[in-house]
């Protein structure tokens, strides 16, 4: 176990050398029909009226991502993004679907089978303060993934934790620090070392900026790109800037309550965007992409409790025709690398 | 943040609070006259002596003598702290048997929290005191069982408090991340989520250790619990009570130590209550 930490270490040396390709065609993670679904109404209440009221926070999402790519996942509050981000790593269990991570499906592994896994998924959440446990020190929290998974020698351990911390950007002398003694982008950092010590294949990005001072954001994303070209570090990117994820990402899914609504390359999808929620999007945004925060796209909003067989954007979409009213469009490859769910998307 | 109460401000605030800080004055005073005390006393907590049968306070004796001539101020330390001690055994049991419930049942939940809680429900819903008596007659008298009753008693405080505060905390990120690292259920309880409740815990130990006195206390005094001659503040005060009209030092003296002891607590409990109360906190920066 340690000998393959220390040639993983080697490997990642290596790559420092000559920047990591991004590898488009053996996906590291294929993720197909994924259905997430929250009880809304449970226990007795459940019992008195019809039964429990499912909420479809990820409504069978499909998508790929390759070795050493950035996968940006946009939309608005409560489209489903973070759920899936969750799901792939396990955190939510996933009612149906396959997440196939190098060959295996771990939708139904078990506790034991799973942590062999967990090494190569790692997450960064949104609120730095609160991801890292307050009574630990930052040695302790970097600490324990390496001995958790005999990454290397326990002598090793302290030489372990500087490297995360230098290439996360930090001080060593950051380890005796509790988090509440740290700034937001510094624990980001923490809470970035510490997925790295795991090595990852893919790390899943929960707007890991969105909590943070717009000074330390440009610092912190570089970071993110870094771990892309240095490492060649597959990660999957929540957000709801849209100047971010053009930034970072070379491909863009746009969700729409809980629907993957339209994925393309990054620079396809700001100048030919296909889906009408895409472009509304866009257009709210303005071409250069701005914030989604307060972007009002017209029309009335979807109900996602409740059970539509329908487009979820049929209310809102300029575009509708009366099938879009009985069954959602599937998925839909229209170029290399770009699909999209909507039948009408040839009008445009 | 309600869940990020650290020890060391608790300490820090314990100062600026006044009812903590008497509390915690009346608390030591306590635990160190029992500690130390009965080393000083020139007595024998069983000591008779017949040419000083029910001496009211003097210098020799500052609570007087009992009916057997003994020192009864060198007896309440010696029963302060046999009280004190199966208090604190059976709330310690009690608490660490009430936590591992409520953790487990809010973190396995499913089947386990719909038993382990329904369970607890029927303790609870027995009056403490009645299920303590109930418990000894069933049990049998003696120090064992009291310990065993206050810990039974107990066991649902702990076991409700620590499944409320191990609900809020599992699902902030920090356990989220321990899982996506893969700890295991029993590792994340235990370095998680165990730390970030034991503030409430800990206030719900000094306030329950406060009212374990008074079942023990109580249980003594019926005769139910701690057997004379072993000195308890219930045996005590219930010997008293037998010639208070002739000697009512020792049942009002002995009396005000207990009362002493349990105020020094639940001044402190409430204390420590205030300063953990989200509502009475100012609030941190987020």
């Amino acid at each position: 176990m340690w000998e393959e930490g220390a040639t993983f270490a080697a490997s990642c040396m290596a790559m420092v050398e000559k920047a990591a390709p991004v590898d488009k065609n053996t996906p590291l993670l294929s993720v197909r029909d994924l259905l997430v679904r929250f009880k809304l109404r449970d226990g007795l209440s459940a019992a008195l009226s019809r039964g429990p009221t499912y909420l479809k926070a990820v409504d069978e999402v499909s998508f790929d991502i390759g070795r050493g790519e950035v996968l940006g996942l946009v939309g608005e509050s409560g489209s489903g993004k973070t759920t899936i981000g969750k799901a792939i790593l396990r955190l939510y269990e996933p009612q149906s679907g396959s997440i196939v991570v190098n060959g295996v499906d771990i939708t139904r592994m078990g506790d034991r089978a799973l942590k062999r896994y967990r090494r190569d998924l790692q997450m960064v959440f949104q609120d730095p303060l609160s991801s890292l446990n307050p009574r630990h020190t930052v040695r302790t929290s970097l600490r324990t993934p390496l001995l958790l998974h005999k990454i290397c020698p326990p002598s090793e351990v302290e030489k372990r934790i500087d490297e995360a911390l230098t290439r996360s950007g930090l001080s060593p002398v950051f380890k005796a620090r509790y988090p509440h003694e740290l700034s937001g982008g510094q624990l980001q950092r923490v809470a970035i070392a510490r997925a790295l010590t795991m090595s990852p294949g893919l790390v899943v990005a929960d707007e890991p900026v969105s909590k943070l001072d717009v000074s330390v954001r440009a610092q912190i994303l570089n970071l993110f790109k870094d771990l892309q070209t240095k490492f060649g570090i597959s990660i999957i990117f929540i957000t709801h800037d849209l100047r971010v994820a053009r930034y970072l990402c070379h491909r863009i899914g746009v969700m729409y309550f809980g629907k993957l609504v339209e994925i393309a390359p990054v620079e396809e999808l700001f100048t030919a965007p296909k889906h009408p929620y895409t472009k509304a999007l866009l257009g709210t945004v303005g071409a250069e992409g701005e914030s989604l925060d307060g972007a009002q796209v017209a029309g009335e909003a979807f109900n996602p409790a409740a059970d539509t067989t329908g487009c979820r954007y049929y209310a809102r979409c300029p575009m509708r025709v009366d099938r879009c009213k009985t069954a959602h469009p599937p998925m839909e490859t229209i170029k290399s690398g770009h699909d999209i769910a909507c039948y009408e998307w040839r009008r445009s | 943040m309600a869940t990020a109460t650290t020890f060391g401000t608790v300490l820090r605030e314990l100062r600026q609070n006044r009812v903590a800080a008497v509390g915690l004055g009346i608390t030591t005073f306590v635990l160190l006259a029992i500690a130390i005390g009965p080393s000083l006393s020139p007595y024998d907590p069983s000591m008779m002596d017949f040419t000083a049968i029910l001496q009211p306070p003097s210098w020799a004796h500052p609570f007087g003598t009992n009916s057997f001539g003994m020192d009864v101020l060198t007896r309440v330390l010696y029963g302060a702290r046999n009280s004190l001690l199966i208090s604190i055994v059976g709330v310690v049991l009690g608490g660490g048997l009430g936590t591992l419930i409520g953790m487990t049942s809010a973190y396995v939940g499913r089947w386990f929290d719909a038993i382990a809680m329904r369970f607890v429900d029927l303790v609870f819903s027995f009056p403490i005191f009645v299920l303590a008596l109930m418990l000894m007659l069933v049990l049998g008298f003696g120090v064992q069982n009291v310990i065993v009753a206050i810990a039974i008693v107990y066991i649902p405080n702990f076991a409700r408090l620590a499944r409320n505060t191990t609900m809020i905390v599992k699902s902030e990120p920090y356990v989220q991340a321990a899982q996506v690292m893969g700890q295991s259920r029993i590792r994340i309880m235990v370095r998680e989520i165990l730390p970030n409740i034991a503030a409430p815990l800990f206030v719900q130990f000094t306030v329950g250790l406060a009212f374990a006195i008074i079942i023990e206390a109580g249980l003594s005094f019926l005769g139910l619990g701690v057997q004379p001659p072993t000195p308890s503040l219930g045996v005590m005060m219930a010997d008293g009570k037998d010639y208070f009209h002739r000697g009512p030092w020792v049942l009002t003296l002995t009396g005000l130590a207990l009362m002493v002891t349990i105020l020094g607590l639940n001044l402190l409990g409430d204390g420590l209550r205030d300063l953990l109360d989200p509502r009475l906190r100012r609030r941190s920066a987020a």
